[in-house]
């Protein structure tokens, strides 16, 4: 009897749970697998193809199915560690074949030479950059990735990747790059010796 | 007697803080003087915290003294001024006065001499004008935060929440620097009455001055200047001075000290019915609401024991600081620093000919025997005397091992983003860290990451655009192909039914070779005329190449 009640207790609760389980499968469905979206989250979404997968997204899938995680190169070391704390795989050392990490750069048309072929707008991977048919090409700099898609197509070699320059409201506090020059004196301030007395009264004009 | 009453007050403390030796003597006795022109001006198109404006002038261009350089752009900023008359050199890439140096957008001035002004426009009656006429006034005139961040002043007394306390700032509590002190000595008056212009914006709150108590001569010009004014006025102002501690002037610090309550983190103090204002922008509100003047110049403190004549001058904006080294007399030695800002939160620079701009307050050249040169940074014994200084309640230990370890989650966690990088606690630290120059880098770098990640999001979604959109045209130009091919193939369908019923009557009597020629025919002409288009089009072709290849 008790063995009968205890099979019918556990069953009823297999039951439950199953239904809570079913429920839960159909309620709460994920459409795309959330550790691809995690992944891309962390790649740096130049798009550039480096990886040898056509986007981020593309290998972001590709990593989620075993792939290699040093294939990025704009990413670089930081990313790497990223995808090895996520993914739980090792940290390797960024793979040689795919490129090296490099500083950051933004594609630049020189203006006057372009023909207007729209080659590079079609390579550009997230429209980043402006022009028609016949029309001069410009590069939208904020939007661009420095994907360097662009670079090839070009029939007449008008697009320079110019290394992106650091403005001081977003400077990182790299005192130890600044040149410690020491500023002499006797040059930078010329009128010191000259004529001291000068200064002096200079003081109430 | 208002001094009396002012210390009557209650007056709260805030957590932490230091006294280091203040050293106010050195440059305070003496007047503020006015220096000879410089020979060239570099004014930098952004003094400000934002966006700079669009340039209004062209090398070559005469200008007067107080012409606006700049107009505000579609992205807001300020107008920049020339503050003296002369001609526009060029318009180049030149070495901030920033920690960085790097080289920012300046318009090079070379001055005439002549010191010509433009007529300025000053607003009669202000108290009868609307606050909004007031803050485009003030937004045109270019002022900006004197204190020290340098936020546009019209923006920030913009507010539509209902503000009931203006503090304005005359505590300068960092060591050496003397300028709002001379300023409030020398020009009391127009400090009030320019407190009283932004109270008058700000809907009339009350309005609390704060000094310092080490500033004796400032308090009592100020106080002088109080009893000028009529009674309603005098009621809504009053003065406060509070004890000398480091940072007490500090925005939130002065809050917690004149009213007890604590500005939010990551909140302003308007959240909280507070604004505060330094008192070189009261000065700078009031010379531009009376006289019309634009913000062309500021007060300096030059100080330091390397320096023959110590002393505070108005300085023009855009003056390199050489120019300003010299006039005090500057005695380098052999390894002179030349510290903008004060020895708690300046920073060296290496470049003489950096401008001096609208947050410029004191440059300071010590000699080695009085600020030691920065000797090895020793490994952290973790003696917790930088979190018994610290004035945002934080703990610098900790933040310092996560900079380190550059955990950003952590950093957070531990409120990175409440410190006012005031310096106590690498003041304190018996290792000789530099504190502040961890959280500073810290700080930049969870910025960058921050904006890394927003463009990374950008590039994404129009990654994602763009696939979309290729998808969508392939599929538009197959479902144009079937189309298409249908409708050749209901076409052929309905020639072929055509013929059958042509034919039907046909066939009995006409011969075969009939029906055929006149298809033939249309055939031929069918491709005669697809080759004279293709000619055409080749020749078009040709000659749009040769127009290309010619121009």
């Amino acid at each position: 009897m008790s063995i009968l009640s205890g099979i019918l207790v556990l069953a009823g609760l297999a039951l439950l749970f199953g239904l809570i389980l079913g429920f839960a499968a159909i309620r709460f469905k994920v459409e795309s697998d959330p550790l691809v979206d995690q992944i891309d989250e962390i790649l740096p979404q130049t798009q550039c193809g480096q990886c040898g997968y056509p986007g981020c997204r593309p290998y972001a899938e590709a990593i989620a199915n075993g792939d290699d995680i040093n294939k990025c190169p704009p990413g670089g070391e930081a990313t790497i560690q990223k995808l090895s704390d996520l993914t739980g795989r090792e940290a390797k050392p960024l793979d040689a074949a795919h490129g090296v990490e490099d500083v950051k750069k933004v594609a630049y048309i020189r203006e006057d030479e372009c023909i207007g072929c729209t080659k590079c707008i079609q390579a550009c991977p997230v429209d980043a950059i402006m022009g028609a048919n016949r029309q001069m090409h410009t590069v939208i700099a904020d939007e661009c990735t420095g994907c360097d898609l662009c670079v090839e197509p070009c029939p007449v070699d008008c697009i320079d990747m110019l290394p992106v320059t650091t403005k001081p409201e977003r400077w990182r506090w790299q005192l130890d790059s600044i040149p410690v020059t020491v500023v002499d004196a006797t040059q930078a301030l010329p009128e010191q010796k000259a004529e001291p007395k000068e200064e002096h009264s200079g003081s109430q004009v | 007697m208002s001094k009396q009453a002012s210390n009557a007050v209650q007056l709260w403390d805030f957590p932490g803080g230091i006294h280091p030796p203040e050293r106010k003597q050195l440059a305070n006795r003496t007047p503020i003087a006015h220096l000879p022109l410089p020979s060239v001006l570099y004014i930098p198109l952004r003094q400000h915290l934002g966006s700079a404006g669009n340039i209004l002038v062209q090398p070559g261009d005469t200008v007067l003294r107080g012409q606006a350089l700049t107009e505000p752009g579609h992205t807001g900023g300020l107008p920049v001024h020339a503050p003296t008359s002369g001609t526009v050199q060029a318009i180049i890439d030149h070495p901030s006065n920033h920690p960085s140096m790097l080289a920012e957008p300046c318009i090079q001035l070379i001055p005439d001499g002549l010191h010509n002004s433009v007529a300025f426009e000053p607003i009669s009656n202000p108290f009868e004008a609307t606050a909004l006429s007031l803050l485009q006034h003030i937004q045109q005139a270019g002022i900006a935060g004197m204190g020290g961040a340098g936020f546009p002043t019209a923006q920030k007394l913009a507010q539509s929440r209902r503000i009931e306390l203006l503090i304005i700032n005359g505590v300068e509590c960092e060591p050496y620097i003397v300028s709002d002190d001379r300023l409030m000595r020398e020009h009391a008056a127009t400090i009030v009455r320019g407190s009283l212009l932004i109270g008058h914006i700000l809907g009339n709150p009350a309005i609390v001055i704060a000094v310092e108590d080490n500033k004796p001569e400032a308090i009592q010009a100020l106080e002088h200047a109080l009893t000028q004014l009529d009674s309603q006025q005098a009621e809504q102002i009053s003065l406060r001075v509070v004890p000398t501690k480091y940072p007490s002037g500090g925005e939130k610090q002065l809050i917690q000290v004149l009213t007890g309550k604590q500005v939010p983190a990551r909140g302003y103090p308007a959240h909280i019915g507070i604004i505060m204002q330094n008192v070189g922008t009261a000065f700078a509100v009031a010379r531009a609401i009376d006289h019309g003047e634009p913000l062309m110049e500021r007060v300096v403190t030059l100080t330091g024991e390397a320096f023959a004549q110590p002393g505070t001058v108005w300085g023009l904006l855009g003056t390199p600081i050489a120019h300003l080294l010299t006039h005090a007399g500057l005695q380098t030695e052999a390894q002179q620093r030349i510290i903008v800002g004060g020895p708690m939160m300046g920073f060296t620079v290496t470049d003489l000919q950096i401008p001096i701009t609208k947050t410029t307050n004191c440059l300071l050249a010590p000699t080695t025997t009085e600020i030691p040169a920065k000797r090895q940074e020793l490994a952290c014994i973790r003696c917790g005397a930088c979190e018994q200084v610290c004035p945002a309640s934080i703990l610098p230990q900790q933040l310092y091992w996560l900079a380190r370890a550059k955990d950003h989650d952590g950093l957070a966690q531990h409120h990175l983003s409440d410190c006012i990088e005031c310096g106590a606690c690498a003041y304190v630290c018996p290792s000789e860290i530099p504190l502040v120059h961890y959280y500073r880098q810290a700080k930049a770098d969870i910025r960058e990451a921050h904006i890394e990640q927003q463009k990374a999001e950008i590039a994404r979604q129009r990654f994602e655009a763009r696939q979309a959109r290729l998808q969508r045209e392939k599929e538009e130009r197959l479902e144009r192909h079937r189309q298409a091919a249908e409708a050749r193939q209901k076409a052929l369908a309905a020639r072929e039914r055509e013929h059958a019923q042509q034919a039907e009557p046909a066939a009995p009597n006409a011969p075969a070779a009939a029906s055929d020629d006149p298809q033939k025919a249309k055939v031929a002409a069918a491709i005669a005329r697809a080759k004279a288009k293709k000619a055409a089009q080749q020749v078009q072709q040709q000659s749009q190449q040769g127009d290309s290849e010619s121009s």
